[in-house]
C-alpha cells in the first residue's frame, strides 16, 4: 500500500469547534434514536454509527453543496452535515410527512438532489454504480465538483463495489470512496470474509491509491479526505480511504451482538473519537469548560426541538402509499 | 417526409435525432462505441458524438444502470443498452429496487428519467441466453414502465417517447424484427404515446392481444380465419405498463371473445394480467373463457427442432382462435 499522502490543513479554532459541535450532535442524534427504540416509540429498524462519527465529520466537513455524497445505512450524520434539517431527519425517523420520504421508508432510502445527496436502498454498495454515474456527469461538465461514496468493509464484496470502483478508475472519475471498516458485516467478522487485512488493497486492482487510516481520529480523516479532494477536483481521479472503526452498537438495535466480546468493544470504546479530539481541542486551548457547555446545550436543543417537531408532525396521509411511483 | 426503415435503423435513428436535439441524452452500455453495438444500433453514434456521450462501458450490467440512475439525478437522459434482454439479470437490483423506488421513497421530489434497452426475443437460435423475454418481472415491479415495439414505426417513435419519459422505461426490442420488420418511417418527431394499443386489424368475431413478435403469426392467423368467415381484432399493445386497458375493452365489448398471444412463458405472463383485468371488469360481456398461447414454461432451446415446438406461430393461434369461436 502507497504511504498516506499528507496534505497540510489550517483550521481555525471555530472550524475546529464546529467540527467537534458536529461529532457531538451526530453521537447525540443516534444515542437519543437508540433510548427511542428501547421506548418503542420508532419502531422501523434503526442502525446507529455510534463510534464511527470521526470518518462522517472528517469527510463531510467542508464540502462543497454542489459536491454530492452517497452516504450508506449508518451515515445519518453525512444528511445532517450537506444541509438537512435535524428535525427533518428525526421527522423521517418516526416515518412522519415532514420526513424526506414522506413516511415511505426510514433511516437513510432518501435524497435530496439540490443538496447533493443520495439516498441508497438496503442494498449495500449499490450506491456505489450511482457516485460513479453522478461522477461521470461532473467530469462531463468538466467541473471540479467531487462525490464522496461510502460503503462498509462488508458491501466490498460486492459486484456493486468492484463494478464501480473498476468504471471510476478506468475513467478518472473525480469520486473518493470512503470504507467504514467497522470489522463485522453484521455478524461476520472481516477475516470470514476477505482474505487481506486491508480493504485500502482493492484500489490497487482498479488503478488508483488506496490509504488505511485511523477512522477514529477525526483529523486523520479530513487530513487524509483532504488530499483526496484536491486529486479529484484537479482532475487526478478517484481515491479510496479505508477508515479503521468499530461500531459500539448492534448491527441494528435490535441485535445484541453476542458474536463479539466485551474486551474488544471496551478496547475500542478506548478510542472513542469524541474525546480524543476533545483533548486535542483542550491541549491548544480551544475548547474549554463554557465552550464545551454551550455546545453540549445547543446539541440538546437541536435534539429536542427536532424531536418536539416529529413526535407532533402529523402521519402521512393514507392514500400517499399509492402515490409519487410514477412522475 | 417518410422513408422505408428497419426497426433496427428506425432505433438508430431515434437515437441520433434525440442526442441532437437534447444534449442531455447520451448512450452507454457494452459495445456501443466505435463498433456500433453488438446488433448496430448504436451505429455512427460515436462519431458524431464523441467518447463522453457514445460511453463503452466494461461487463457490468449493475455499473450501466447504476450509472445511469446517477446521472439522470444530474438531469440526464440516459439510453444504456444491455446487449441481450438475457444480461438485464445482472442489472436486476439496480432497476427494480434503485430505479423504481426511487420517486417514492424520495417523496415524490425526483425521478429517473432512464431508458434501459433490451434485445429480446427467439426464433433466431439462440439458446438459452440469447432468446429470453423477460418483460413481465418489470411489468410486476411498480415505478417501472415498460415497452415492446412491433414495427419499425413504433420502435422510433416509443423510443423517443421512452427518452423524454421523466420514469424508467424498460424497451424491449425483439431482435426478430430488427432487419425483418420494415415500414415506412417519418422523418423527425413522430412520437408514439406510452400505454397507447394499436389496433392493427378490425374484426367483431374475437380479440387477439399481442406486442412485439408475435403480431406478424397473429395477423398471419387472422387472415387465414378471416377466410372461413370469422374476423379477429388484433391488438398489438405496444406498451406493457402501463397497458392500454381501454383498447381491450372496447374490443372485448365487441367481440365477447379474447386471446391473448405472447412469447414469454405462460406463467404470470403478461397474459396472466389481462385475462385476469378482462375476467374482473368485463365478465359479464364475455361469452368464453380468456385463452392464452404463449411459449410453454420452459427454457429457449438452441436446436432449431425444440425452438419451433415452444414457439407460438400462426397454426397455434389459429387452433385457439377456432376453439375460441366454437364457444
Amino acid at each position: 500500500m502507497p504511504p498516506i499522502k499528507r496534505t497540510k490543513f489550517k483550521l481555525t479554532p471555530e472550524q475546529l469547534l464546529e467540527m467537534f459541535y458536529w461529532l457531538k450532535l451526530i453521537r447525540g442524534f443516534d444515542e437519543r434514536l437508540s433510548i427511542l427504540v428501547k421506548q418503542g416509540k420508532v419502531r422501523s429498524g434503526v442502525y446507529t454509527g455510534i463510534g464511527q462519527e470521526a470518518i462522517i465529520v472528517g469527510t463531510c466537513y467542508g464540502l462543497r453543496q454542489e459536491d454530492y455524497i452517497c452516504p450508506l445505512h449508518r451515515d445519518l450524520g453525512s444528511f445532517l452535515m450537506k444541509g438537512v434539517e435535524t428535525r427533518v431527519m428525526m421527522a423521517q425517523m418516526f416515518a412522519k410527512e415532514t420526513g424526506l420520504s414522506k413516511g415511505r421508508d426510514s433511516a437513510l432510502h432518501s435524497g435530496v438532489s439540490e443538496l447533493g445527496i443520495f439516498g441508497n436502498t438496503s442494498m449495500l454498495g449499490a450506491n456505489l454504480p450511482v457516485a460513479a454515474g453522478i461522477a461521470f456527469t461532473f467530469k462531463m461538465e468538466k467541473t471540479d465538483n467531487v462525490v464522496v461514496a461510502y460503503f462498509g468493509e462488508g458491501a466490498s464484496n460486492t459486484g456493486d463495489f468492484h463494478e464501480a470502483l473498476n468504471f471510476a478508475g478506468v475513467h478518472q472519475l473525480p469520486v473518493i470512496f470512503i470504507c467504514e471498516n467497522n470489522q463485522y458485516a453484521y455478524s461476520v467478522p472481516l477475516e470470514k470474509s476477505m482474505a487481506i487485512d486491508d480493504v485500502a488493497i482493492r484500489a490497487e486492482g482498479y488503478g488508483f491509491d488506496g490509504v488505511a487510516i485511523n477512522g477514529n481520529d477525526v483529523l486523520a480523516v479530513y487530513q487524509a479526505t483532504q488530499g483526496a479532494l484536491a486529486r479529484a477536483r484537479g482532475g487526478e481521479g478517484p481515491t479510496l480511504i479505508e477508515c479503521k472503526t468499530y461500531r459500539w452498537h448492534g448491527h441494528s438495535e435490535h441485535d445484541k451482538a453476542f458474536y463479539r466480546t466485551d474486551e474488544e468493544l471496551a478496547m475500542w470504546k478506548s478510542r472513542d473519537p469524541i474525546p480524543t479530539f476533545t483533548t486535542y481541542l483542550r491541549a491548544r486551548h480551544v475548547l474549554d469548560d463554557e465552550k464545551q457547555k454551550g455546545i453540549d446545550a445547543r446539541v440538546a436543543a437541536t435534539i429536542d426541538e427536532a424531536l418536539e417537531f416529529a413526535m407532533s408532525s402529523p402521519d402521512p396521509t393514507a392514500e400517499d402509499a399509492v402515490t409519487d411511483l410514477y412522475a | 417526409m417518410s422513408k422505408e426503415l428497419t426497426y433496427l435503423d428506425a432505433i438508430r435513428e431515434a437515437l441520433a435525432e434525440e442526442m441532437r436535439r437534447d444534449p442531455k441524452v447520451f448512450v452507454l452500455g457494452e459495445d456501443v462505441g466505435p463498433y456500433g453495438g453488438a446488433f448496430g444500433a448504436t451505429q455512427g453514434l460515436h462519431e458524431e458524438f464523441g467518447d463522453m456521450r457514445v460511453v463503452d462501458t466494461p461487463i457490468s450490467e449493475s455499473l450501466i444502470i447504476g450509472v445511469s440512475i446517477g446521472a439522470a439525478l444530474r438531469g440526464y437522459r440516459p439510453v444504456a443498452e444491455m446487449q441481450f434482454a438475457d444480461f438485464i439479470s445482472c442489472g436486476f437490483d439496480q432497476i427494480v429496487n434503485q430505479a423504481a423506488t426511487l420517486r417514492y421513497r424520495y417523496g415524490g421530489r425526483a425521478s429517473v428519467p432512464i431508458v434501459v434497452r433490451a434485445p429480446s426475443g427467439g426464433g433466431v437460435s439462440g439458446g438459452l441466453y440469447h432468446s429470453q423475454n423477460p418483460e413481465a418481472w418489470f411489468v410486476h415491479r411498480p415505478g417501472l414502465k415498460v415497452v415492446a415495439p412491433s414495427t419499425a414505426y413504433d420502435a422510433k417513435g416509443l423510443l423517443k417517447a421512452a427518452i423524454r419519459d421523466d420514469n424508467p422505461v424498460v424497451y424491449f426490442e425483439h431482435k426478430f424484427l430488427y432487419r425483418r420488420a420494415k415500414g415506412p418511417v417519418p422523418e423527425g418527431d413522430d412520437i408514439v404515446p406510452i400505454g397507447v394499443a394499436a389496433t392493427r386489424r378490425e374484426g367483431n368475431d374475437a380479440t387477439l392481444i399481442t406486442y412485439g413478435a408475435m403480431v406478424t403469426p397473429s395477423l398471419e392467423a387472422a387472415d387465414r380465419l378471416s377466410k372461413e368467415g370469422i374476423e379477429v381484432e388484433v391488438i398489438d399493445l405496444r406498451s406493457l405498463m402501463p397497458f392500454d386497458k381501454d383498447a381491450i375493452f372496447r374490443s372485448v365489448e365487441k367481440t365477447s371473445r379474447a386471446l391473448v398471444v405472447h412469447e414469454d412463458v405462460k406463467t404470470l405472463g403478461i397474459g396472466a394480467e389481462i385475462s385476469a383485468v378482462i375476467m374482473e371488469e368485463r365478465f359479464d360481456r364475455l361469452d368464453a373463457p380468456v385463452l392464452r398461447v404463449t411459449y410453454p414454461d420452459t427454457h429457449a432451446p438452441f436446436s432449431h427442432v425444440l425452438e419451433a415446438f415452444n414457439m407460438p406461430n400462426a397454426d397455434k393461434i389459429v387452433d385457439a382462435l377456432r376453439r375460441l369461436a366454437a364457444y
